[in-house]
């Protein structure tokens, strides 16, 4: 019995995880048309210069062998105009070398062994100049700030005179997803047209991306990703794979694969930058802030810029007078980064939620009081309401089932035998977008229904999500309603980043499940004595997959007799959802939450353990609440990893990563998760989108970083500012 | 992976000839020479699959010990009730190892031939003396956090991996080999594993086409007070920052006898033989066992990022003396 078990019993289940148990899902990997050969990649060993001779003779000769593909025979490509600085990297078009591990050649063969065997014959000779990939010093190195933003107030001055101050400095190092599912792509042309299967986290950018590269017409493209295993944002951006396999499938004339392999995949995509933080707070004898000052310096590549926002919660997460914020980025010659869940809203989380707790500490009052005596009731940069915002019932109820008022202020003052027991909190927030969507919905003579989208569903539970609200919004069984997605060749959707596909494409299909309530009465009306003739759209009721004029249940009529009296195999209604921006830009918008966290420290043999987690948060209707749940205790499990164990290692002797594999990059295993309770703190919002919903994929993480550093200062009063925290700093 | 032959060996004498040959290789859970491969580290022309010998069981030996076939498992052994009963620091460590998926794998021999995760050696393209002779070692100036910090040398900082082999270290194991010749030779645990020196590439005292074929353990001792603490960057699953075999036999309070062997500190588990002689007669106390701490780091030479396992063996070792006194004490969760 967990404390789940009340909530949910009635929540439906993930609609596509029989099919994951039972090996029936197919991914990428998996598809397998007639005559495809098997493409396996030669990285570069060097990470900046030139190739300045490829021998490919050995590896031509062995058996099974059709082709190696690299610079010397790819077909060029069109890429796109770029602003000044961006040369973004298009596999296999020159013989420069931007990063340690780049792709530069791929070789095709009748199997995979023998693609893999000829590829580790292929001789390259570089001429190899100094990388820099040293994370040390990046403000130093910084690029002038792109875009200065004005302070609020006078922050400079006030923190100069202030009566309480702390200032810190703070570093996250490199980061990756390692998502289970590697990259791949299965290219495949018939004639002009080209279907690619592909890794994606938005079918149709890739279809845009891809068209654009060959020079040929968007629809003639056609992007499949049925299901994605896990992407956390590595597949917001098309892999090299993408275009290897479209450029080397078209040479040969036959379907290609191109799956990057575990060791490989580290450059496939970007990562976490690594970031320093630099925060000065002020605050009066009470706790009230007076000053906030964030500088943030993250890495990017030698060959664009990738910029995230790390700064801006420290604008709008307390209310403060005085606030100055800056940002700007270093080039490292690594691979470009890239969006990780919660990209920059975790980072910036980090230094400023560490901050909070060390400035409580300062002003000896509790940390969560702290928080409560800077509440910003209204946004503290715009001076707009909040559309919603359940910030502090989420303190309220989360401190309370965590017990949080039993915590020692004073650090080393919890024991449990030899392990010092330490409570953190932190506070985490996440901006609640949304974008124009599209939706076709079908109800057929069956009672079945079919729901369609080019979205993706890279595991939080999107399938389930379209078929929740299709079967509410028609009253039909969750059972009846089949969601198809992941093709982009189907109606319009927004990539899924941002934690915004719920309250894009589910918007999208709630009002199309409205919109066809009242083509059903359309299609009655023509019929002699319809109750439907003349009746307003916003008279007309759907429920059990019937309408009625409202408040006339004697009209109600099923979709079923509809179709079968009007001789219609299926009614289906194409619908695009629009954004209210004029009414959302008068207003503040995010999802809320606030973390509690319990660690045990073993200071003699530098072992931290988190114990206990709650996460109580405010994210608007809770649509598909086991998905949600589950999201929330993967964001934690994704902040232990951040605070603990995840680390990027590379020498910068060689800019090259030195643990691209599951053995070296620690993600946290069972052992290392403790018990998690996440707890949806009731939240109406009607201005954020017509559900009420706010993403929430990215908040479950926000705090959580933060929140077991501060338990770790409460357990043991040691300030750890560098992550990970692993044993070698707990013990140092 | 480049291609290669597949032989089964039918007996150990057929196992050990074709194993003599050129480029060939044994194979019997896979769970290391595979990864090799892939990786293009290991690139034997023919591998020999040892794993349907017959050289599984657990038996007793003539003078009370005990026998462990080299093509056990690595699970079976662990669970097996000669090995919990009578030498329950070897069940602990074997356990602390991998996962249970690669422990119902791997075999025991295979477990002593594993060879060193350093990150510098599963990259082929960098430079590294126990890959490539004479390409120089790029731990020693670079990313050394898990290297050694006894016994390495110029040419090699790399740790052995093995939790198994360091229990067996502590409990005076010897490794019974099939030479080509067909006659059975006996190597001392201690002298199995090897010092890196000017040859990192050769790690055991094996030669060419030698076969482990038992693992064997002396009369059972120090199974009632033992542990076997591992430290490490996450609770499983990860290799050992440092790790420590501890137990001591008690007579009217007093220590009578002491084994503390360490692993991930160096090329091979690494006896902390001044501390076991310190604790030859002395009382268990706080005290006592952190002076053992710091006998057995006495020597430690860090690298440029590993000077924290230092503090980390002595401290390990006090608490890995302090739960064998109290046994029960664990640092898992």
């Amino acid at each position: 019995m967990s404390f789940y078990d009340d909530d949910l019993k009635d929540a439906p289940d993930r609609v596509d995880g029989r099919a994951k148990v039972m090996g029936k899902a197919k991914y990428i990997a998996e598809h397998k048309p007639a005559g495809m050969l098997y493409g396996y990649l030669v990285q570069s060993t060097i990470a900046k210069g030139t190739i300045t001779a490829i021998d490919t003779a050995e590896a031509e000769k062995q058996p099974g062998v059709r082709l190696v593909v690299s610079h010397k025979n790819a077909p060029k490509l069109t890429i796109p105009e770029r602003p000044v600085g961006a040369r973004p990297f298009y596999p296999l078009m020159s013989a420069d070398i931007l990063f340690n591990a780049q792709p530069i050649a791929v070789v095709l063969a009748d199997s995979f062994e023998e693609a893999r065997y000829a590829a580790s014959l292929v001789k390259i000779t570089y001429s190899s100049s100094k990388a820099d990939s040293d994370t040390r010093g990046m403000f130093e190195k910084a690029l002038p700030e792109a875009r200065v933003t004005p302070d609020r107030g006078k922050p400079l001055e006030v923190f100069a005179t202030a009566e309480v101050k702390i200032e810190a400095e703070y570093t996250i190092p490199f980061e990756h997803h390692h998502p289970m599912e590697l990259h791949a792509t299965v290219a495949v042309w018939e004639g002009g047209k080209l279907t690619v299967y592909d890794k994606t986290q938005g079918t149709q950018g890739t279809a845009g991306y891809v068209a654009a590269a060959f020079g040929i017409d968007r629809t003639n493209v056609r992007v499949v990703a049925p299901f994605v295993g896990g992407a956390f944002g590595a597949a917001l951006r098309p892999g090299p794979q993408l275009l290897i396999a479209s450029m080397a499938a078209k040479l040969v004339g036959k379907p290609v694969k191109v799956v990057y392999s575990r060791r490989q995949l580290a450059t496939a995509h970007g990562y976490r930058p690594a970031s320093t933080q630099r925060i000065k707070l002020a605050s009066d004898k009470q706790g009230k802030l007076s000053a906030i000052i964030h500088e943030a310096v993250h890495n990017t590549s030698s060959h664009e810029i990738f910029s995230e926002g790390l700064v801006g919660i420290s604008r709008s997460l307390y209310a403060c007078p005085n606030v100055k914020t800056s940002q700007t980025v270093a080039r490292l010659d690594m691979q470009t980064p890239l969006w990780m869940r919660a990209p920059g809203a975790v980072s910036g989380a980090f230094a400023l939620e560490s901050a909070l707790d060390e400035l409580a500490y300062k002003l000896k009052i509790d940390p969560l009081e702290l928080r409560i005596r800077n509440y910003a009731e209204t946004d503290p940069e715009s001076g707009k309401p909040f559309s919603s915002k359940e910030l502090k019932e989420c303190y309220r109820q989360g401190s309370e089932k965590f017990g949080w008022s039993k915590r020692k202020i004073e650090p080393r003052m919890m024991k449990d035998g030899r392990w010092l027991i330490g409570y953190g909190m932190a506070t985490g927030t996440w901006f609640a977008g949304q974008s124009p969507a599209s939706a076709r919905v079908t109800f057929r003579a069956n009672g079945t229904v079919l729901v369609e989208s080019a979205a993706t569903d890279i595991g939080p539970g999107t399938y389930t999500m379209g078929a929740t609200i299709a079967a509410q919004g028609l009253g039909v069984p969750i059972e009846r309603v089949t969601f198809a997605l992941g093709d982009s060749e189907l109606p319009p959707s927004p990539g899924q980043g941002g934690s915004t596909i719920t309250s894009s494409v589910g918007t999208a299909i709630k009002e199309a499940c409205e919109k066809l309530g009242t083509e059903f009465a359309a299609v009655d009306a023509k019929t002699d004595g319809s109750p439907f003739k003349d009746v307003a759209a916003a008279d007309i009721v759907v429920e059990n997959a019937s309408i009625m004029v409202k408040g006339k249940p004697e009209t109600k009529k099923s979709f079923a007799d509809i179709l079968t009296a009007n001789n219609l195999p299926q009614l289906a209604v194409l619908h695009r959802s629009t954004v209210a921006t004029a009414e959302r830009s008068k207003y503040s918008i995010a999802s809320h939450g606030a973390q509690f966290v319990e660690v045990a420290v073993d200071e003699e043999i530098g072992v931290a353990r988190v114990r206990r987690v709650v996460q109580a948060t405010a994210a608007g209707k809770i649509i598909n609440p086991k998905g949600a749940h589950s999201q929330e205790i993967g964001g934690v499990v994704w902040g232990v990893g951040m605070a603990l164990t995840e680390v990027t290692e590379v020498d910068d002797r060689y800019a090259r990563i030195m643990n691209p594999n599951l053995a070296g990059y620690h993600v946290p295993v069972n052992a290392d998760i403790p018990e998690i309770e996440t707890i949806f703190v009731p939240e109406e919002d009607k201005i954020v989108n017509p559900l009420g919903a706010k993403g929430l994929g990215e908040l479950g993480l926000v705090g959580i970083p933060a929140a077991i550093a501060n338990a770790i200062f409460n357990a043991t009063g040691k300030r750890l500012r560098d992550l990970p925290i692993t044993p070698d700093k707990l013990i140092a | 992976m480049k291609p290669f032959a597949y032989k089964r060996a039918i007996d150990t004498a057929d196992a050990v000839r074709l194993g003599a040959e050129n480029g060939s290789s044994f194979i019997a859970g896979g769970t290391n020479i595979v990864d090799l491969m892939k990786e293009d580290i290991a690139s034997p022309t023919t591998l020999v699959d040892i794993s349907r010998l017959d050289l599984k069981t657990i038996t007793s030996t003539a003078n009370g010990g005990v026998s462990i076939g080299a093509l056990a498992k690595n699970t079976d052994t662990a669970n097996h009730q000669r090995i919990r009963t009578s030498y329950p620091l070897l069940t602990k460590a074997i356990l602390a190892g991998a996962s249970p998926q690669i422990r119902n794998m791997a075999t025991n021999g295979g477990n002593l031939m594993q060879r060193p995760r350093c990150t510098y050696f599963y990259d082929v393209s960098m430079p590294c003396n126990k890959r490539v002779k004479g390409s120089g070692c790029a731990a020693i100036n670079g990313l050394n956090k898990y290297s050694a910090i006894f016994g390495w040398s110029d040419s090699c900082v790399a740790v052995n991996p093995s939790d198994m082999s360091v229990a067996l270290m502590a409990l005076d194991a010897v490794v019974k080999v099939r030479e080509a010749s067909g006659k059975i030779r006996t190597i001392r645990f201690a002298d199995f594993h090897r010092l890196p020196m000017n040859t990192p590439d050769i790690e055991t005292s094996l030669k060419k086409g030698e076969l482990i074929v038992a693992i064997e353990l002396p009369v059972p001792r120090f199974a009632t007070n033992y542990q076997y603490l591992k430290l490490r960057d996450r609770a499983s699953y990860a290799f050992a920052l440092v790790s420590i075999a501890a137990a001591f036999e008690l007579k009217n309070g007093v220590i009578s006898d002491a084994r503390i062997a360490l692993g991930g500190v160096a090329h091979k588990p690494w006896r902390a033989i001044e501390a076991e002689a310190f604790l030859k007669g002395k009382r268990p106390s706080d005290e006592n066992f952190a002076n053992a701490g710091e006998l057995a780091i006495r020597g430690a030479k860090p690298l440029s990022g590993n000077a924290y396992k230092i503090k980390l063996a002595r401290n390990g070792v006090k608490r890995a003396l302090t739960d064998a006194l109290n046994m029960g004490g664990t640092v898992a969760k």
